[in-house]
This record gives C-alpha cells, sequence and structure tokens, in this order.
C-alpha cells in the first residue's frame, strides 16, 4: 500500500544526453499507472528509476512517504516483471518464486505457503518443479507476475511485460494482469508502446514523448481531450485525422477560437452524409483505400491530391489524407467521391506548433 | 541452400589439404606410432640392439615409486593451476564486466599474457623470483622469508604454479567474460530487486550460471597445466631441485632425452596420450550436451 510520487525527476546520461526531462507524476495508493510513449521517449528508463537501476540525476522519487533516491532496489520494496521475465534459468519455478523471499530470511514454511498461493492463483501449480526452458512463453510471463506477487510489496512495476507474446495471448494476459491487480490493489506502474495496451490498463495514463510528460489523466480523458497533437495522433488507432488550418475551405468552416492552427477529428466522430451541418465540418473527398475489419470499415479519403506529400513523422498520415470510419461492412467503392460530417463538439483544435490545445 | 564450391579437377581439393595432411601426419600421428612401437622395445645402452618385450616397459613403469609420484605432482599441480587461474580470472572477468571507464582498455591488457610463449613466461619469473637475479626475492628476503626455489622444492613448485597460472589468466578471462556477457543483465537486475546482496548474487546467479563455462575451462586448464608447462619447468626448474618440479610430461623428456630410456619413456607418453584422449573424449560430451543447468 503505497502512493508513489515523482517530483521534476530528470536523468542526464554522462554523454550529456537528457533522457528525462522533468517529470512529474502522482500515482495514487492502489492505482495502476500506465507509461506510454513511442519508443526512446523515456518511460523504461523512468520506470527503472522507480525501481533503482538508473540512478537519478535530479527531482525526487517518493515510494510511500519515503525518499528512494539513494535507496538500493531490494530495500525500495519494489517488484518488477521484466520484458524478457528475466527468470533464473538455472532455478525450478518453485525456486524462481521463492528466491526473493528466501533472500530476506523467511521462514521455509511461510516461503511454502506463499509460493503455492501464488502458483494457485496463476494455476502454475502443476509445473512448481520445471525449469524455465520447459515453459512456454505464456507460462513464462507467469512465473514472472509469481514471484513479484510472492513478496507482497507495495509496489508493482511492469516493463513491457506482454510484448514477448502473441496477439491472442496479449489480450488474455492484459485481462488477467488487471484482475490480478484489482484484486491484491497494489499500487502499479506498468510501462508500455502500446496505447490499446495503456487504454485498457490504466487508471492514470501518462503520455511521454521525447522524456517529458505530453498528458496525464484518466485514459477517456485522455483520448476525448487530447492536450497536444502528438497525443491526438498517439492515443487511438487508427490515429485521428490532424489537418493545418490553412487559408482552405476548413478556416472558413470553422468558428474556432483565435490561435487555431490544427483541425483534429477522430475517424469514428465522422459521418458519410450529402447533408450539411451548421457550426461542424464537412469534407469533400476522393476514396483511396478501404479496410475491412468486419464490425467496422476504415476509408481513407483524400481531400485535395495537391496537397498529397509524405508524412512528416512516422505513424501520421500525409497530407491531404483523411481516415474515416464507418460502422458495419458496407462502405463506399474506391475512386468514390463521399462527403464526410463532422459536428462542432467533435472537433479538436490545437495551437499550429501542435503543443496546446485551444478547443 | 549451402554454397558449394565445385572443382574442375578432381585432384585439386587433394592437393589443397595435402600441406596440411602433410603436416598432421608427420607432426602428430608418426610420433604418435612410432611412441607406441617404441614402448614395446627395449635398447642396450649403447642402442647396438633393439628387443621387443612387450608390456615389460609399461610393468617397470607401475612398479615404480618415482612414476606414482609424478603422477601424484602432475595432478596436484594441474589442480593447483587449474584453481589458482581460473578463481583469478573469474575475480577479473566479473570486475571488468562493470560499466567502468576504461574498460576495453582493461579487458585489451588483460589478454596480453595469453600471447606469451611458456618459455618466456619461465624467463620473466625468474627475473622476478630468481634467489639471487630475482628483483621481488629481495623484498622477500626483506620481509624474512627464506626464499630459495633453487634449493626448496616446496617453493620451486610454487613459482612454477604461478608462472603457469599467471599465463593461463588471460584465457580463462577471455572465456568468463563472454560467458557473463551472455548473461541477460535484467537477470542480474531481478537478483538485486530480488534483494540478493552481491556476494550473494554472485554465488546464487552468475556462478550457477557460468556452470558450463566453468567446466570448459576446468577441463582445458587441466590439459594445459599437464602438458603445456613444459616450457615453464624447463627454463625455470628443470625439474628440480630433486625432483620436485617433474611432471608426468617433463619425465618424459628427462628419462628420454636426458636419461636415454627410449623404451620407458614412450611408455609414458603413450600414457599421457591416453589422458589426453579420456580428457577430450570428456569435454566433447560435454560440449554436445552444452546446458548442465
Amino acid at each position: 500500500m503505497a502512493n508513489v510520487t515523482l517530483r521534476n525527476v530528470r536523468k542526464t546520461y554522462p554523454g550529456g544526453f537528457e533522457a528525462i526531462k522533468g517529470v512529474n507524476v502522482d500515482v495514487g495508493d492502489g492505482q495502476f499507472c500506465v507509461l506510454v510513449g513511442p519508443s526512446g521517449c523515456g518511460k523504461s528508463t523512468l520506470l527503472r528509476m522507480v525501481a533503482g537501476l538508473e540512478t537519478i540525476s535530479s527531482g525526487e522519487i517518493d515510494i510511500g512517504g519515503r525518499i528512494v533516491n539513494q535507496i538500493e532496489p531490494a530495500d525500495r520494496d519494489i517488484a518488477m516483471v521484466f520484458q524478457n521475465y528475466a527468470l533464473y534459468p538455472h532455478m525450478s519455478v518453485y525456486n524462481n518464486m521463492a528466491y526473493g523471499l528466501r533472500n530476506r530470511g523467511m521462514a521455509e514454511a511461510e516461503v511454502k505457503t506463499r509460493v503455492e498461493e501464488a502458483a494457485r492463483v496463476l494455476e502454475l501449480a502443476p509445473m512448481l518443479e520445471r525449469k524455465p526452458r520447459q515453459l512456454s512463453g505464456g507460462q513464462r510471463q507467469r512465473v514472472a507476475m509469481g514471484r513479484a506477487i510472492v513478496r507482497q510489496p507495495k509496489v508493482f512495476l511492469f516493463d513491457e511485460p506482454l510484448s514477448n507474446l502473441d496477439a491472442k495471448l496479449r489480450i488474455a494476459m492484459r485481462v488477467e494482469i488487471r484482475k490480478l491487480q484489482r484484486r491484491l490493489n497494489t499500487t502499479s506502474i506498468y510501462v508500455t508502446h502500446d496505447q490499446l495496451e495503456a487504454m485498457t490498463l490504466a487508471d492514470i495514463l501518462v503520455v511521454m514523448n521525447g522524456g517529458q510528460v505530453e498528458q496525464i489523466g484518466n485514459p477517456l480523458d485522455i483520448y476525448q481531450k487530447p492536450a497536444t497533437t502528438f497525443v491526438a495522433s498517439f492515443i487511438g488507432a487508427p490515429p485521428m485525422n490532424l489537418m493545418p488550418l490553412g487559408s482552405d475551405e476548413l478556416k472558413s468552416q470553422i468558428a474556432g477560437p483565435d490561435g487555431a492552427g490544427i483541425l483534429g477529428i477522430r475517424p469514428e466522430d465522422f459521418v458519410l452524409s450529402s447533408e450539411t451541418v451548421s457550426g461542424g465540418v464537412a469534407l469533400d473527398l476522393t476514396v483511396e483505400a478501404i479496410e475491412h475489419v468486419g464490425a467496422e470499415t476504415f476509408v481513407y479519403g483524400s481531400r485535395q491530391r495537391a496537397e498529397q506529400g509524405v508524412a512528416a513523422n512516422p505513424g501520421e498520415l500525409p497530407p491531404g489524407e483523411v481516415i474515416v470510419r464507418v460502422p458495419g461492412a458496407t462502405g463506399p467503392a474506391i475512386g468514390e467521391r463521399i462527403r464526410a460530417l463532422a459536428p462542432r463538439d467533435k472537433l479538436h483544435l490545437f495551437t499550429a506548433d501542435g503543443r496546446k490545445r485551444v478547443g | 541452400m549451402e554454397k558449394q564450391s565445385v572443382f574442375q579437377s578432381k585432384l585439386l581439393p587433394y592437393a589443397l589439404v595435402a600441406p596440411q595432411l602433410a603436416i598432421v601426419l608427420i607432426f602428430f600421428y608418426w610420433p604418435a606410432v612410432q611412441a607406441v612401437i617404441q614402448s614395446f622395445l627395449l635398447q642396450d645402452a649403447f642402442g647396438l640392439s633393439t628387443t621387443f618385450v612387450w608390456f615389460e616397459n609399461y610393468l617397470e613403469l607401475f612398479k615404480d615409486a618415482a612414476y606414482f609420484e609424478a603422477i601424484v605432482r602432475t595432478f596436484a599441480f594441474s589442480f593447483a593451476i587449474a584453481f589458482s587461474s581460473l578463481s583469478f580470472a573469474l575475480l577479473l572477468a566479473v570486475m571488468a564486466d562493470k560499466p567502468l571507464r576504461g574498460v576495453t582498455l582493461y579487458r585489451t591488457l588483460l589478454i596480453w599474457p595469453y600471447a606469451v610463449a611458456p618459455p618466456v613466461v619461465g624467463v620473466l619469473f625468474i627475473f622476478m623470483l630468481h634467489p639471487s637475479l630475482g628483483v621481488l626475492s629481495r623484498y622477500l628476503r626483506a620481509l624474512g622469508v627464506d626464499w630459495n626455489p633453487l634449493l626448496n622444492g616446496d617453493q620451486a613448485a610454487l613459482l612454477i604454479i604461478l608462472a603457469a597460472a599467471w599465463k593461463q589468466i588471460s584465457y580463462n578471462f577471455l572465456f568468463f567474460l563472454a560467458g557473463l556477457q551472455a548473461i541477460p543483465k535484467s537477470v542480474f537486475e531481478a537478483a538485486a530487486i530480488d534483494g540478493a546482496r552481491p556476494m550473494r548474487r554472485f554465488w546464487t546467479v552468475t556462478f550457477p550460471l557460468l556452470s558450463p563455462t566453468i567446466f570448459f575451462l576446468l577441463v582445458i586448464n587441466i590439459v594445459y597445466a599437464f602438458f603445456e608447462t613444459f616450457g615453464i619447468i624447463d627454463t625455470m626448474t628443470r625439474g628440480g631441485p630433486g625432483k620436485s618440479t617433474e611432471t608426468l610430461v617433463y619425465k618424459v623428456y628427462s628419462d628420454g632425452l636426458l636419461g636415454g630410456n627410449l623404451g620407458s619413456s614412450a611408455a609414458q607418453s603413450v600414457i599421457l596420450m591416453v589422458i589426453v584422449i579420456v580428457l577430450t573424449g570428456i569435454q566433447f560430451r560435454f560440449v554436445e550436451r552444452k546446458v548442465t543447468y
């Protein structure tokens, strides 16, 4: 049971590279905090700083009311699940889980009770005597979880624990982790680059980019009101359509606040219709490509051929391209001219540099 | 598909491997066969007559107390050399595995001794520890140690072990470092979070995970101590004082070349050959299984 508070935490490497540029996060007792961001954004570094595996250049990390900057990983009362599981290959599943308890001088009877309880919860009981190499990926993942929960620590730290699993197992384990965390009610910090994982797991979502926090909040709030264009395009799949408000016809349609330079619309907020809506936006598109997913269909349309070009950042749409989500399996044909409408309350407006939301 | 070279002529491939084959045949097989033949023969003192004596040379050896002493001595030397060079190399490797400033320089320097030929190692240690020439000997005597490996057999043995182990540290270090780097860092990190202090972490995680490397090196080191220490012994003590540093290999040389007893010397070398074959066999079987943990 503990709060985890990061106060103006920075990490500068000897070469001068600043990996973490002043992060403030407050994770309440029993909350599930997810750090999400593209690779290289510093999320893993931040987690390792909480664990004590990386030094803190400046700022404070507080676990359960105690500043842990100078405290060894072993004494921070945390448990960590690694991306590659980091199981001890020469020890049986039982010993893998018992190791941390024995190191702390726990009586063998108590060790046995705790390991068996964890094995029961994680359905590992039949394989306690096996070595890690005799286990499947999912089973190894569960042993890594078991090793964390037997210790009954104040905080769980997860470093992309599901990224080595196949897609189906990943979803199953995601649900398992959430259920387990709810039941144990242990404060958790979870690092992932998968925005879907982040959305589904988090009580508090921390979106990071370039060593900085872009936005902190409830996942749905972040989805509905992204603070920057980075968050807008990173959270949500397919990403939000971002269109510059130049001197073209878009500008005239919006009675937006001053300073608005970029317009964002989520693909699902469009309606295909030939009518016009007052206050909203109407886009005339030529259908370029169709993706049938089954329950929904994604229509890729271009506004003006002349505006097309190469996307500025990976994951972003090329300028002039718009994704429209249509429910069901029916959609327009390729080459067809369509009109997509978005109501005023579904529009996101950002400053031209994308750093600030203005409406 | 694997790329295969095709030769126009059937003779060319044979011609290409012939030099290598010739070397192996002339320098390995021929002497080995000679040794086996010699070990069944007995020559008179002047080499004028030779008689076929079956296993008499071997039987003589097994009745000879000096031979048994040499066997015990050789094993004692081997284990002392293997143990000291392995443990010291492991210590260095664990230290060099840490992210230190200039670590690549340390690593490079630590590998240098391997390039030094055994007789040169012997000479280097003589410069340091010869009772009258040695630089370090003066300090030892100043400290009150009666240091004289030319007269004291135990000190001579210590000197040989020291020199032989020193040379082998580099080789072991290289393998240990590679072994350590093959273990994912996160395993050590997990152990650190699991509350294992550095010493306990070493004995419960690092050491067991290195056990395949340790076993491999143990065999290599024993073979080294058996055979390759010849150069060191020959330059430093010539088996003396008395016979206190005469190992099995040195005895083959001194009995055969210096003592002129070719039959016995050959029999001894055949026994050594069997020992190498057994050790190599153990190692091969082990390498096939690869992992023991």
